[in-house]
Protein backbone atom coordinates (compact mmCIF):
# COMPACT_ATOMS: atom_id res chain seq x y z
CA UNK A 1 0.00 0.00 0.00
CA UNK A 2 1.28 3.49 -0.43
CA UNK A 3 2.41 5.70 1.69
CA UNK A 4 -0.10 8.43 0.61
CA UNK A 5 -3.35 6.16 1.24
CA UNK A 6 -5.78 7.59 3.44
CA UNK A 7 -8.10 4.69 3.56
CA UNK A 8 -9.01 2.94 6.46
CA UNK A 9 -7.98 -0.25 6.62
CA UNK A 10 -10.79 -2.97 7.57
CA UNK A 11 -9.34 -5.58 9.27
CA UNK A 12 -10.59 -8.94 10.16
CA UNK A 13 -9.84 -8.13 14.21
CA UNK A 14 -12.32 -5.05 14.22
CA UNK A 15 -14.69 -7.00 15.50
CA UNK A 16 -19.22 -6.74 15.00
CA UNK A 17 -18.93 -3.23 17.01
CA UNK A 18 -15.69 -1.76 14.93
CA UNK A 19 -18.01 0.32 13.10
CA UNK A 20 -18.92 0.29 9.22
CA UNK A 21 -21.30 -2.49 9.50
CA UNK A 22 -24.39 -3.39 11.04
CA UNK A 23 -24.07 -5.25 14.47
CA UNK A 24 -27.59 -5.31 14.53
CA UNK A 25 -28.51 -6.38 11.29
CA UNK A 26 -31.53 -4.11 11.12
CA UNK A 27 -31.73 -1.08 9.06
CA UNK A 28 -32.39 2.02 11.11
CA UNK A 29 -36.11 2.58 10.45
CA UNK A 30 -36.14 -1.03 11.41
CA UNK A 31 -34.80 -0.42 15.08
CA UNK A 32 -36.23 2.86 15.75
CA UNK A 33 -39.62 0.98 15.16
CA UNK A 34 -38.55 -1.85 17.60
CA UNK A 35 -37.49 1.08 20.37
CA UNK A 36 -40.91 3.37 19.80
CA UNK A 37 -42.27 0.01 20.11
CA UNK A 38 -40.24 -0.85 23.71
CA UNK A 39 -41.38 2.57 24.91
CA UNK A 40 -45.13 2.01 24.05
CA UNK A 41 -44.96 -1.40 25.84
CA UNK A 42 -43.88 0.31 29.02
CA UNK A 43 -46.58 2.43 28.66
CA UNK A 44 -49.28 0.22 27.90
CA UNK A 45 -47.60 -1.99 30.89
CA UNK A 46 -47.45 0.97 33.28
CA UNK A 47 -51.95 1.35 32.12
CA UNK A 48 -52.61 -1.84 32.66
CA UNK A 49 -50.74 -2.63 35.74
CA UNK A 50 -52.32 0.65 37.20
CA UNK A 51 -55.65 -0.92 36.20
CA UNK A 52 -54.65 -4.84 38.17
CA UNK A 53 -53.59 -2.11 41.32
CA UNK A 54 -56.63 -0.39 41.09
CA UNK A 55 -59.47 -3.32 40.65
CA UNK A 56 -57.46 -5.36 43.98
CA UNK A 57 -58.33 -2.29 45.96
CA UNK A 58 -62.04 -2.77 45.63
CA UNK A 59 -64.10 -5.47 46.38
CA UNK A 60 -64.84 -7.95 43.93
CA UNK A 61 -68.77 -8.87 43.10
CA UNK A 62 -69.23 -11.86 45.09
CA UNK A 63 -72.87 -12.78 45.02
CA UNK A 64 -74.55 -15.27 42.33
CA UNK A 65 -74.49 -13.80 38.30
CA UNK A 66 -78.28 -13.82 37.82
CA UNK A 67 -78.83 -11.31 41.22
CA UNK A 68 -76.06 -9.15 39.72
CA UNK A 69 -76.42 -5.15 39.93
CA UNK A 70 -74.53 -2.70 38.92
CA UNK A 71 -72.83 -0.60 42.53
CA UNK A 72 -69.84 1.71 43.05
CA UNK A 73 -69.26 -0.41 46.35
CA UNK A 74 -67.71 -3.27 44.35
CA UNK A 75 -65.92 -3.70 41.06
CA UNK A 76 -68.49 -5.72 38.67
CA UNK A 77 -68.12 -9.00 36.84
CA UNK A 78 -66.93 -8.42 33.25
CA UNK A 79 -68.96 -10.18 31.45
CA UNK A 80 -71.96 -9.50 33.25
CA UNK A 81 -71.26 -5.54 32.15
CA UNK A 82 -70.08 -6.68 28.55
CA UNK A 83 -73.11 -8.74 27.65
CA UNK A 84 -74.73 -6.88 24.53
CA UNK A 85 -74.57 -7.68 20.42
CA UNK A 86 -75.35 -5.45 18.19
CA UNK A 87 -79.20 -5.31 16.54
CA UNK A 88 -80.18 -8.01 19.27
CA UNK A 89 -81.80 -5.74 21.85
CA UNK A 90 -81.78 -8.03 25.21
CA UNK A 91 -80.13 -11.01 24.34
CA UNK A 92 -77.98 -11.91 27.06
CA UNK A 93 -74.62 -12.54 25.34
CA UNK A 94 -71.85 -12.56 27.64
CA UNK A 95 -68.77 -11.44 25.83
CA UNK A 96 -69.43 -12.73 22.30
CA UNK A 97 -68.66 -9.43 20.65
CA UNK A 98 -65.60 -8.95 22.08
CA UNK A 99 -65.03 -11.79 21.06
CA UNK A 100 -65.46 -11.46 17.64
CA UNK A 101 -63.39 -8.02 17.81
CA UNK A 102 -60.78 -10.38 19.31
CA UNK A 103 -61.14 -12.51 16.35
CA UNK A 104 -61.10 -9.72 13.51
CA UNK A 105 -57.87 -8.11 15.23
CA UNK A 106 -56.16 -11.24 15.17
CA UNK A 107 -57.17 -12.07 11.83
CA UNK A 108 -55.85 -9.10 10.57
CA UNK A 109 -52.58 -9.58 12.08
CA UNK A 110 -52.64 -12.70 10.17
CA UNK A 111 -53.52 -11.09 7.08
CA UNK A 112 -50.49 -8.25 7.47
CA UNK A 113 -48.00 -11.24 7.90
CA UNK A 114 -48.84 -12.52 4.86
CA UNK A 115 -48.33 -9.01 3.47
CA UNK A 116 -44.80 -9.22 5.05
CA UNK A 117 -44.04 -12.02 3.30
CA UNK A 118 -45.19 -11.03 0.07
CA UNK A 119 -42.90 -8.03 0.64
CA UNK A 120 -39.74 -10.29 0.74
CA UNK A 121 -40.49 -12.12 -2.56
CA UNK A 122 -41.45 -8.21 -3.67
CA UNK A 123 -44.63 -9.65 -4.69
CA UNK A 124 -47.07 -6.77 -5.90
CA UNK A 125 -50.10 -8.56 -6.13
CA UNK A 126 -49.86 -10.21 -3.25
CA UNK A 127 -48.68 -7.20 -0.64
CA UNK A 128 -51.83 -5.31 -2.24
CA UNK A 129 -53.88 -8.16 -1.94
CA UNK A 130 -52.89 -9.26 2.41
CA UNK A 131 -52.94 -5.16 2.94
CA UNK A 132 -56.30 -4.50 1.73
CA UNK A 133 -57.59 -7.35 4.15
CA UNK A 134 -55.37 -5.60 6.85
CA UNK A 135 -57.45 -2.60 6.28
CA UNK A 136 -60.70 -4.22 5.87
CA UNK A 137 -59.81 -5.78 9.43
CA UNK A 138 -58.53 -2.50 11.23
CA UNK A 139 -61.60 -0.62 9.77
CA UNK A 140 -64.29 -3.58 11.10
CA UNK A 141 -62.28 -3.17 14.76
CA UNK A 142 -62.86 0.43 14.78
CA UNK A 143 -66.00 0.46 14.25
CA UNK A 144 -66.79 -2.39 16.34
CA UNK A 145 -65.38 -0.45 19.25
CA UNK A 146 -67.08 2.69 18.55
CA UNK A 147 -70.31 0.25 18.82
CA UNK A 148 -69.04 -0.99 21.83
CA UNK A 149 -68.26 2.50 23.58
CA UNK A 150 -71.35 3.97 22.32
CA UNK A 151 -73.35 0.90 24.19
CA UNK A 152 -71.18 1.60 27.29
CA UNK A 153 -71.90 4.84 27.58
CA UNK A 154 -75.90 4.81 26.82
CA UNK A 155 -76.32 1.96 29.06
CA UNK A 156 -78.65 -0.55 30.00
CA UNK A 157 -82.23 -0.26 29.82
CA UNK A 158 -83.13 -0.68 33.78
CA UNK A 159 -80.01 1.30 34.77
CA UNK A 160 -78.73 0.79 38.45
CA UNK A 161 -79.86 2.98 41.77
CA UNK A 162 -76.43 4.91 43.18
CA UNK A 163 -75.36 7.18 45.90
CA UNK A 164 -72.70 9.04 44.90
CA UNK A 165 -71.06 12.72 45.11
CA UNK A 166 -71.88 14.66 42.15
CA UNK A 167 -69.48 17.42 40.29
CA UNK A 168 -71.26 19.90 42.76
CA UNK A 169 -70.17 18.26 45.31
CA UNK A 170 -73.24 16.93 46.72
CA UNK A 171 -74.87 13.35 48.00
CA UNK A 172 -77.13 11.91 45.72
CA UNK A 173 -79.07 8.67 44.71
CA UNK A 174 -80.84 8.30 42.03
CA UNK A 175 -80.75 5.83 39.25
CA UNK A 176 -77.48 5.93 36.50
CA UNK A 177 -77.81 5.02 33.27
CA UNK A 178 -74.48 4.19 31.09
CA UNK A 179 -71.32 5.72 32.15
CA UNK A 180 -69.35 8.80 32.00
CA UNK A 181 -66.19 9.90 33.84
CA UNK A 182 -68.12 11.01 37.29
CA UNK A 183 -70.54 8.08 37.44
CA UNK A 184 -71.32 4.83 36.10
CA UNK A 185 -74.36 1.98 36.44
CA UNK A 186 -71.37 -0.73 36.08
CA UNK A 187 -68.85 -0.02 39.34
CA UNK A 188 -66.84 2.31 40.98
CA UNK A 189 -66.16 5.74 39.01
CA UNK A 190 -62.69 4.44 38.74
CA UNK A 191 -63.77 1.42 36.31
CA UNK A 192 -65.08 3.82 33.61
CA UNK A 193 -62.52 5.78 33.73
CA UNK A 194 -60.07 2.77 33.08
CA UNK A 195 -62.02 1.56 30.84
CA UNK A 196 -62.37 4.88 28.37
CA UNK A 197 -58.54 5.78 28.78
CA UNK A 198 -57.03 2.28 28.40
CA UNK A 199 -59.12 1.16 25.50
CA UNK A 200 -59.42 4.85 24.10
CA UNK A 201 -55.43 4.99 23.62
CA UNK A 202 -55.94 1.52 22.04
CA UNK A 203 -58.43 2.83 19.66
CA UNK A 204 -56.29 6.26 19.03
CA UNK A 205 -52.89 3.46 18.30
CA UNK A 206 -55.49 1.51 15.68
CA UNK A 207 -56.38 4.51 14.30
CA UNK A 208 -53.09 5.48 13.49
CA UNK A 209 -52.27 2.16 12.68
CA UNK A 210 -55.19 2.73 9.81
CA UNK A 211 -53.66 5.47 8.33
CA UNK A 212 -50.61 3.91 8.11
CA UNK A 213 -52.16 0.62 6.67
CA UNK A 214 -53.24 2.85 4.01
CA UNK A 215 -50.76 4.54 3.14
CA UNK A 216 -48.75 1.29 3.13
CA UNK A 217 -51.31 0.04 0.45
CA UNK A 218 -51.60 2.96 -1.76
CA UNK A 219 -47.75 3.29 -1.74
CA UNK A 220 -47.87 -0.62 -2.59
CA UNK A 221 -50.42 -0.34 -5.23
CA UNK A 222 -49.31 2.45 -7.24
CA UNK A 223 -45.30 0.51 -7.30
CA UNK A 224 -43.77 3.33 -5.06
CA UNK A 225 -42.00 0.37 -3.32
CA UNK A 226 -40.84 -1.56 -7.00
CA UNK A 227 -39.14 2.17 -7.51
CA UNK A 228 -37.42 2.01 -4.58
CA UNK A 229 -36.24 -1.55 -4.61
CA UNK A 230 -37.57 -3.08 -1.68
CA UNK A 231 -40.81 -3.65 0.45
CA UNK A 232 -38.97 -2.81 4.11
CA UNK A 233 -41.85 0.05 4.78
CA UNK A 234 -44.52 -3.02 4.57
CA UNK A 235 -42.27 -4.68 7.31
CA UNK A 236 -41.80 -1.99 9.65
CA UNK A 237 -45.57 -1.02 9.23
CA UNK A 238 -46.31 -4.45 10.24
CA UNK A 239 -44.31 -4.42 13.35
CA UNK A 240 -46.69 -1.50 14.46
CA UNK A 241 -49.78 -3.32 13.72
CA UNK A 242 -48.63 -6.35 15.48
CA UNK A 243 -48.28 -4.39 18.00
CA UNK A 244 -51.29 -3.28 18.28
CA UNK A 245 -53.09 -6.89 18.31
CA UNK A 246 -50.49 -7.19 21.01
CA UNK A 247 -51.60 -4.78 23.04
CA UNK A 248 -55.32 -5.81 22.50
CA UNK A 249 -54.43 -9.44 23.90
CA UNK A 250 -53.58 -7.33 27.11
CA UNK A 251 -56.48 -5.62 26.95
CA UNK A 252 -58.61 -8.17 26.19
CA UNK A 253 -57.20 -10.57 29.52
CA UNK A 254 -57.35 -7.83 31.99
CA UNK A 255 -60.64 -5.99 31.25
CA UNK A 256 -62.89 -8.70 30.03
CA UNK A 257 -61.61 -11.91 31.29
CA UNK A 258 -60.03 -10.95 35.03
CA UNK B 1 -48.29 11.09 -7.99
CA UNK B 2 -47.77 9.17 -10.84
CA UNK B 3 -49.09 6.10 -11.29
CA UNK B 4 -46.50 4.26 -12.35
CA UNK B 5 -46.43 0.75 -14.33
CA UNK B 6 -48.55 -1.58 -12.79
CA UNK B 7 -46.46 -4.40 -13.64
CA UNK B 8 -43.76 -5.44 -11.18
CA UNK B 9 -40.09 -4.57 -12.49
CA UNK B 10 -38.79 -6.52 -9.28
CA UNK B 11 -37.73 -10.13 -9.72
CA UNK B 12 -40.91 -11.84 -7.95
CA UNK B 13 -40.27 -14.92 -5.74
CA UNK B 14 -42.58 -17.98 -6.09
CA UNK B 15 -44.56 -17.93 -2.73
CA UNK B 16 -42.77 -19.91 0.46
CA UNK B 17 -45.54 -22.19 1.33
CA UNK B 18 -43.98 -23.31 4.18
CA UNK B 19 -43.33 -19.84 5.35
CA UNK B 20 -47.27 -19.28 4.73
CA UNK B 21 -47.97 -22.62 6.50
CA UNK B 22 -46.12 -21.70 9.98
CA UNK B 23 -47.96 -18.09 9.63
CA UNK B 24 -51.66 -20.23 9.23
CA UNK B 25 -50.68 -22.62 11.83
CA UNK B 26 -49.52 -19.81 14.96
CA UNK B 27 -53.19 -18.03 13.82
CA UNK B 28 -54.63 -21.61 14.46
CA UNK B 29 -52.81 -21.16 17.94
CA UNK B 30 -53.64 -17.95 19.18
CA UNK B 31 -57.39 -19.02 18.03
CA UNK B 32 -56.74 -21.58 19.96
CA UNK B 33 -55.63 -20.43 23.10
CA UNK B 34 -58.20 -17.68 23.28
CA UNK B 35 -60.85 -20.13 22.68
CA UNK B 36 -59.85 -21.86 25.84
CA UNK B 37 -59.55 -18.58 27.84
CA UNK B 38 -63.19 -18.25 26.73
CA UNK B 39 -64.30 -21.54 27.97
CA UNK B 40 -62.10 -20.95 31.47
CA UNK B 41 -64.08 -17.74 31.77
CA UNK B 42 -67.31 -20.03 32.05
CA UNK B 43 -66.79 -23.03 33.84
CA UNK B 44 -64.14 -22.42 36.21
CA UNK B 45 -64.39 -20.54 39.61
CA UNK B 46 -63.18 -17.05 39.71
CA UNK B 47 -60.06 -16.81 41.81
CA UNK B 48 -56.28 -16.16 42.11
CA UNK B 49 -55.72 -19.69 40.18
CA UNK B 50 -58.69 -18.32 37.30
CA UNK B 51 -56.54 -15.23 37.03
CA UNK B 52 -52.87 -16.16 36.99
CA UNK B 53 -53.72 -18.90 34.52
CA UNK B 54 -55.32 -15.88 32.26
CA UNK B 55 -52.06 -13.96 32.77
CA UNK B 56 -50.06 -16.99 32.08
CA UNK B 57 -51.68 -17.66 28.82
CA UNK B 58 -51.70 -14.50 27.76
CA UNK B 59 -48.07 -13.89 27.99
CA UNK B 60 -47.95 -17.27 25.85
CA UNK B 61 -49.98 -15.77 23.49
CA UNK B 62 -47.43 -12.29 23.09
CA UNK B 63 -44.75 -14.84 22.64
CA UNK B 64 -46.44 -15.98 19.77
CA UNK B 65 -47.09 -12.95 18.21
CA UNK B 66 -43.64 -11.38 18.84
CA UNK B 67 -41.64 -14.53 17.81
CA UNK B 68 -43.78 -15.73 14.99
CA UNK B 69 -45.11 -12.65 13.40
CA UNK B 70 -43.08 -9.74 14.40
CA UNK B 71 -40.31 -12.46 13.78
CA UNK B 72 -38.05 -11.02 16.86
CA UNK B 73 -36.80 -14.27 16.99
CA UNK B 74 -34.85 -14.06 13.74
CA UNK B 75 -33.51 -10.61 14.77
CA UNK B 76 -29.41 -10.51 15.78
CA UNK B 77 -29.32 -11.44 19.28
CA UNK B 78 -28.32 -8.15 20.66
CA UNK B 79 -31.48 -6.88 19.39
CA UNK B 80 -33.53 -9.41 20.28
CA UNK B 81 -31.86 -8.96 24.35
CA UNK B 82 -32.39 -5.19 24.07
CA UNK B 83 -35.63 -5.93 23.27
CA UNK B 84 -36.55 -8.34 25.79
CA UNK B 85 -34.35 -7.99 28.95
CA UNK B 86 -35.99 -4.59 29.66
CA UNK B 87 -39.39 -5.69 30.02
CA UNK B 88 -37.89 -8.13 33.47
CA UNK B 89 -39.13 -4.35 35.00
CA UNK B 90 -42.35 -4.99 34.38
CA UNK B 91 -42.21 -7.73 36.59
CA UNK B 92 -41.43 -6.00 39.55
CA UNK B 93 -43.91 -3.26 38.53
CA UNK B 94 -46.50 -6.25 38.59
CA UNK B 95 -45.82 -7.58 41.65
CA UNK B 96 -45.14 -3.19 43.56
CA UNK B 97 -48.73 -2.20 42.65
CA UNK B 98 -50.79 -5.00 42.93
CA UNK B 99 -49.21 -5.14 46.61
CA UNK B 100 -50.36 -1.87 47.07
CA UNK B 101 -53.50 -2.87 45.58
CA UNK B 102 -54.30 -4.71 48.08
CA UNK B 103 -52.98 -2.87 50.77
CA UNK B 104 -54.95 0.06 49.78
CA UNK B 105 -57.91 -2.33 50.10
CA UNK B 106 -57.08 -3.65 53.42
CA UNK B 107 -57.04 -0.22 54.98
CA UNK B 108 -60.32 0.89 52.92
CA UNK B 109 -62.64 -1.91 53.34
Amino acid sequence: MSAHSTAIEVSSKRGVWGGGNEPLKASYGKLMMWFFLLSDIFTFAAFLISYLAIRVSYPAYAGAAETFTGSNEYWPVPELVFEALPFLHGVHAPLIFVGIMTFILIASSVTMVLAVEAGHRNDRDDVVKWMLWTLLGGITFLSCQAWEWSHFIHGTDNGSLLTYVNGLGQNVTETVFGANLMVNEYGPAAFAQLFFFITGFHGFHVTIGVFLLFLCFYQAAVGVYDKRGHYEMVEKIGLYWHFVDLVWVFVFTLFYLI
Amino acid sequence: MEVQDTKSTLQVAPRNEEKIKKIWKTAFILLAITVAEFIMAFTMDRGILLYSLFILLTIWKAKYIMMEFMHLGEEAKPLFYSIIVPLIFLVWLVIALVKEGSDIFLMRW
